[in-house]
């Protein structure tokens, strides 16, 4: 299959962040398009795209836009989630560095369709430069006329604000995040009222990836034959993916959605040293991994959860054989552990519990009781947590185990180090002794 | 089996419209509740009690804990009960029914404990405490972790009076959640992450006079209060059901005693009036009432009190009252039963026949007495839940939260919840004004007569609306025409108008008669047909009732003056007229509570003859001619009445207390004056006034003509703005110094424009001041009208009663205060 790059095809110019740059491109021309246009029709070519959420769920967007109620007498808002904070996801950062107005032009067709005067960038604040940049555009947007008053004489009004969190992988969870943006602590609300009946102060909100709104313009200006010539009938469209992990050339990928981990393995050079494929997960540490067996299933939403993973984020990392399953496992729990929010029992005490256990397995000092039990916890938090965080935590090990099982029992007498020389797995080969 | 309920806690809507039902199952039995019902209380109904700790009542949900988790047909993932509505049709599964809810429910148990010190045997919930209670239902007798638990120090102060223990705490959130939709006072809140979430405070600490509650639902021993820590263990304990004596708000508490001693107070459930919380100061606040205590009667023998015997004291004392019949007066302080007050109002007029009687122990107005004998005795006014329907309410000279703390929880509820628009007739928004959402009408303390007269007319049009409320503080009675003012605008509304006092036995002297000219019930002494009620319940003619109204408080006091001048004018024995006040008898009067306190203390000094039935040594004590010790709160029955007109009955909370109650002591003088002694039972009391009920007849009104004029202070001048704080410098709040660690700082405010007239900026000292003293405090600018100066009532260094001898609405000088 070929790389079809849409919201990257002009990542090389080397003005492509700029207004200039974008509009030379052809940008803001499908905005002059949809303002043309009644807004629930936009929704409706939306709908009938059939776009799915990128941020990991993959929820269709035109229906989600469509539970807003309509002539509520209240204000109706859209939020941006650029609070990419997955280990191993590593695409909505670049896109707004690399075309971040694309987003805007998405954010403002997606405010005409949901009759929003009011956006909201919420991007992780550890990344300064995407702030800075969003920023920078939204002010060129501003000066151009696409964001303001009556933008483009369509009547539309729109103000779009760039909020930089403070540091927190749970406010990546849609009513952490408008928690967040109230100014309150991140944790996530009690649903329902579901956001886009009671969301940023408690009026309705649409609460969007940055992927998902950056694929807007293009739908609208291509139309919704072109999206669904790429993909599947249940996962149309283009897909960024961001690769990472022991492959020649790790970075951002475009094609339809429905390519295999093999040909993307393929445009990325192959694994690094001609070594193999240990396992891989396809869309960030939060989706169970898979082998590579499974380096031929179609990258689409419907056949990752066939596998036995899901496509979360869209972001395959790719491991091989110089890693140890347990080491990793590990970091990933310790992650998730220190993100916990700590709002419920389950994950903020599951974690903890887990990773202590963990730690013991990775220094060779496990129990062959806790190989299963560790299953057992896992149980108690999966399903039991209040939102998606705990579930993510409960998710890698029990695969881990299923596949290699002989590593975590190895883990009773011998420390990961010992199993696995941490210089061997190091990307970064001047990073060697540096530390494991 | 099939469980129906209509009363699980769903706040009824407005009116008597029907309340739609659901239908459903839970563990297979049919269950039917109204609309709304969370499923852990629908559960509740059929005896099955799912584990839970984040869920209370009346907070909101928040699913956090996820130890009520249920399977519920048709839902991929076991649901939390206590946030989850219970359907039409829905088909629930708790542990009783269902392996996979049993084993979510005891897999969060698993993970509470893990981090969960054992330190039961020396933490003061063990015992009565929620976590250890089901662990024990729904735990693993032994733990699978056994890696090193988290610790924190412990246990650190979040105020004075509450202490916190992280390691205990189960993160339910529970008290942030009370900070912050109860009480509006979010000064704790969770900080940091994950395993290492805690509570903690910001810059302040957690000084909300609410703060006890957040100890009474803790579902483990996270938070404690300094003064109980390690003093008691709840199953050494034993609890009655009381009332509290404090304000007029009227909360049912629960007494903890061991041997002797109260060891504890907690807010007791009544869904009528204070819910199930209360404020610091009734929790806190009962060290005072073993302090100082008189053990044993008194008289005064060469100018000097002695101990007595009970049968020689109250002969003295029979003896005495006995030769001023017809010439004698009673001061009975605000703070008595229903039922002592009673005894008094009884006794005053039959023993004593005399119509001088006044229960008012602090400022006052001359409309007063009508105004309450109209309006008030014996009636019944707004209730707390027509106060929480309401869709407006009117604040007259009245804070809440700081003289009748649960109304302003009832208020607050209702705004958050109903929409509730609150107006404040105050000179300044106050926080708690703040909290409220409340619109201030501003007004210079002793004109809001004229402000409620010319009210804006959307505030008159949101009283209009049925089952709007007008509350009248009890501080109106020193404002001209202002009580008056408040009746017309109800009248002329149709809004129902209540008083609220600020002490506990107010409400209940008033509908006993303890004040000039007015009969139990709010009868009229005036009236004949009222006199004959009164005097056949009494068993005396109606002719042998005083005749005339009697004298207030002022009145007797400037009697009493008069007399003692007259006296010591007289320059032989024979030209000594005959006194017109002999004797008094006084209790529970704090004597700088009133504002001419020097005069009152002289003439405690000077009345011929005083009997003294008190609890404590105090300024009146040491001027009686006999000394009667009577029982404080805990060592007798009795009931107050609160704001609403509401009996709050209670039961003696220490049974082996041998002291005597007022009534009982009264009715030993009267049988020592050889008349027929009053009743001296409690039971016997509440039935002779509910067999007088209530006055039906007409009810004279003739308020004074003349209102004073406001006042208008020149250059250097303001008029004063004055409130007792809830924790302040009362007598009754004494030997707390955790509760007083949490008092607001004493503060006066003025407006940016008055404080730059005088050049005293924000924070720095001004001095407030009279010919009878001077008060120095620093200055918070106030948005408020200018010329108006506001100070605490009764703070410290700011006693304002007793160094300026003002009261709200008279003139002060300012100046810049020494820093």
């Amino acid at each position: 299959m070929p790389l079809t790059p849409v919201i990257t095809a002009h990542w090389d110019d080397p003005d492509c962040y700029t207004l200039e740059g974008y509009r030379r491109t052809g940008g803001y021309t499908a905005l002059a398009q949809a303002l043309k246009t009644d807004p629930d029709e936009v929704i409706g070519t939306v709908k009938d795209s059939g776009l799915r959420g990128r941020g990991g769920a993959g929820f269709p967007t035109g229906l989600k836009w469509s539970f807003v109620p309509q002539n509520d007498g209240k204000p109706h808002y859209l939020v941006v989630n650029g609070d990419e904070s997955e280990p191993g996801a590593c695409k909505d950062i670049p896109i707004m560095l690399a075309n971040p107005h694309a987003l805007i032009e998405g954010i403002i067709i997606t405010c005409w369709a949901i009759r929003a005067s009011h956006a909201f960038i919420y991007i992780r604040g550890e990344v300064p430069m995407p702030i800075r940049r969003m920023e920078r555009a939204v002010a060129e947007a501003k000066a151009a006329g696409f964001l303001g008053k009556n933008i483009l004489g369509s009547g539309l009004d729109l103000e779009v604000v760039v909020h930089g969190g403070a540091g927190a992988y749970i406010c990546g969870e849609e009513t952490a995040l408008l928690d967040s943006l109230e100014g309150r602590r991140g944790q996530p609300r009690l649903k329902p009222p579901f956001p886009a009946v009671a969301g940023l102060y408690a009026s309705p909100t649409v609460v969007n990836n940055v992927e998902t709104i950056s694929s807007v313009p293009y739908i609208i200006k291509n139309g919704v034959s072109w999206y669904r010539e790429m993909g599947t009938e249940k996962s149309p469209g283009f897909k960024v993916w961001a690769l990472s992990g022991h492959v020649k050339r790790p970075g951002i990928y475009e094609s339809p959605l429905g390519i295999t981990m093999r040909e993307l393995l393929d445009y990325a050079g192959g694994m690094r040293d001609g070594r193999d494929v240990k396992f891989w997960l396809p869309g960030g540490s939060s989706v169970p991994m898979l082998l590579a067996d499974h380096l031929d299933t179609p990258l689409t939403y419907e056949d990752m959860v066939a596998a036995g993973s899901m496509l979360g984020t869209g972001t395959p990392m790719l491991f091989d054989e110089t890693t140890s399953v347990v080491k990793a496992i590990t970091r990933w729990l310790e992650f998730y552990k220190h993100e916990s929010c700590g709002k419920c029992t389950p994950c903020r005490e599951g974690t903890f519990w887990i990773t202590g256990t963990l730690k013991k397995f990775e220094e060779g000092h496990g129990q062959q009781g806790e190989i299963d039990e560790l299953v057992e916890i896992c149980n108690q938090i999966m399903g039991r947590s209040f939102c998606a965080l705990g579930d993510a935590a409960a998710t890698p090990y029990a695969p881990s185990l299923k596949f290699f099982r002989s590593e975590w029992e190895a883990a009773l007498t011998q420390s990961a180090d010992e199993a696995f020389d941490p210089a061997a797995t190091m990307i970064i080969p001047s990073m060697s002794g540096v530390g494991a | 089996m099939t469980a129906t309920s209509n009363d699980t806690g769903v706040p009824a809507a407005a009116g008597a419209q029907p309340v739609e039902m659901v239908t459903g199952t839970i563990d297979g039995h049919e269950v039917t509740v109204p609309k709304g019902t969370v499923i852990i209380r629908a559960a509740e109904l059929i005896g099955v009690d799912v584990p839970r700790f984040c869920d209370h009542p009346l907070l909101d949900p928040v699913a956090a804990c996820r130890a009520c988790l249920v399977e519920i047909d048709g839902m991929p993932k076991p649901q939390p009960s206590c946030a989850v509505e219970f359907g039409d049709g829905m088909a629930v599964h708790t542990q009783v029914s269902s392996e996979v809810a049993a084993k979510a429910q005891a897999g969060v148990m698993e993970f509470l404990l893990i981090n969960h010190p054992l330190d039961c045997p020396v933490c003061d919930k063990g015992g009565e405490c929620p976590l250890q209670n089901q662990a024990m239902t729904t735990g693993n007798p032994d733990t699978r972790f056994t890696l090193e638990k988290l610790t924190f120090p412990k246990p650190i102060n979040i105020s004075t009076e509450i202490l916190l223990d992280r390691e205990r705490c189960v993160m339910c959130q529970r008290c942030t959640r009370f900070a912050d939709e109860i009480a509006g006072d979010p000064f704790i809140e969770l900080v940091q992450r994950g395993a290492h979430q805690q509570i903690g405070i910001g810059e302040e600490p957690f000084n909300s006079y609410y703060s006890g509650n957040t100890i009474q639902i803790c579902p483990v021993g996270a938070l404690t209060s300094a003064d109980y820590r390690f003093r008691a263990r709840p199953f050494d304990l034993v609890s009655v059901p009381t009332s509290c004596e404090h304000c007029a708000s009227g909360c049912a508490l629960r007494t903890d005693y061991r041997h002797d001693t109260v060891m504890r107070r907690y807010a007791w459930d009544d869904p009528e009036v204070n819910e199930e919380w209360n404020c610091d100061k009734g929790r806190f606040a009962f060290t005072y009432l073993t302090m100082d205590r008189i053990e044993r009667p008194m008289v005064r023998e060469d100018g000097v009190l002695r101990t007595a015997s009970w049968p020689e004291a109250l002969r003295v004392a029979a003896a005495g009252l006995a030769a001023a019949q017809g010439r004698a007066a009673v001061l009975t302080g605000g703070r008595l039963t229903l039922e002592d007050s009673y005894a008094y109002s009884r006794f005053a007029r039959t023993a004593l026949a005399t119509d001088d009687i006044d229960m008012r122990a602090r400022p006052m107005g001359p409309g007063e007495v009508g105004f309450l004998s109209a309006r008030i005795a014996g009636t019944s006014g707004p209730t707390y839940r027509q106060l929480e329907a309401a869709p407006a309410v009117l604040l007259v000279a009245l804070e809440p939260e700081e003289e009748s703390p649960i109304i302003f929880l009832r208020l607050r509820n209702a705004v958050r919840k109903n929409g509730q628009q609150v107006v404040t007739l105050a000179p300044f928004a106050s926080h708690a004004s703040r909290k409220l959402s409340a619109t201030l009408v501003p007004v210079v303390p002793g004109a809001e007569a004229q402000s409620l007269a010319n009210l804006p007319s959307d505030v008159r049009d949101l009283l209009s609306r049925p089952g709007a409320v007008i509350l009248v503080g009890e501080r109106a009675a020193t404002a001209p025409g202002a009580l008056e003012a408040a009746a017309d605008l109800a009248d002329a509304t149709g809004a129902s108008l209540g008083w609220v006092p600020r002490r506990a036995g107010e409400r209940g002297a008033v509908d006993t008669g303890c004040l000039p000219g007015l009969l139990p019930g709010g009868r009229p002494l005036t009236d004949p047909a009222a006199r004959r009620e009164v005097a056949s319940a009494w068993g005396i003619a109606a002719d042998d009732l005083p005749a005339e109204p009697g004298r207030d408080l002022p009145a007797i006091v400037a009697a009493i003056r008069a007399d003692h001048a007259a006296r010591t004018a007289a320059v032989d024995m024979d030209e000594v007229p005959e006194p017109v006040i002999q004797a008094l008898v006084v209790a529970g009067v704090e004597p700088t509570d009133v504002l001419d306190s020097d005069d009152l203390l002289a003439a405690l000094n000077e009345v011929p003859f005083l009997v003294s039935l008190e609890t404590r040594q105090s300024e009146v004590t040491a001027h009686a001619d006999v000394v009667l010790p009577v029982a404080v709160v805990t060592e007798k029955e009795g009931a107050f009445v609160d704001w609403e007109g509401r009996r709050r009955p209670f039961a003696k909370a220490l049974p082996e207390a041998t002291t005597f109650p007022d009534a009982e002591v009264l009715s030993l003088l009267a049988d020592y004056m050889d008349l027929d002694p009053t009743p001296r039972r409690v039971s016997d009391l509440r039935s002779e006034i509910e067999g007088l009920g209530a006055w039906a007849g007409e009810r004279p009104w003739d308020p004074p003509a003349e209102s004073d004029a406001p006042a208008h202070p020149g250059p250097g001048e303001a008029v004063l703005a004055s409130w007792r704080l809830l924790l302040d410098m009362g007598v009754m709040q004494r030997g707390e110094p955790y509760l007083a660690g949490t008092r607001k700082p004493s503060v006066a405010r003025i407006s940016a424009a008055t404080a730059a007239g005088i050049g005293v900026p924000d924070g720095q000292n001004v001095t407030v001041s009279t010919d009878h003293g001077a008060i120095t405090l620093p200055v918070e600018v106030t948005e408020m009208p200018d010329g108006i100066v506001w100070l605490p009532t009764n703070s410290p260094e700011s006693r304002v009663t007793a160094t300026l001898r003002a009261i709200p609405g008279d003139t002060v000088r300012l100046g810049r205060g020494r820093e």
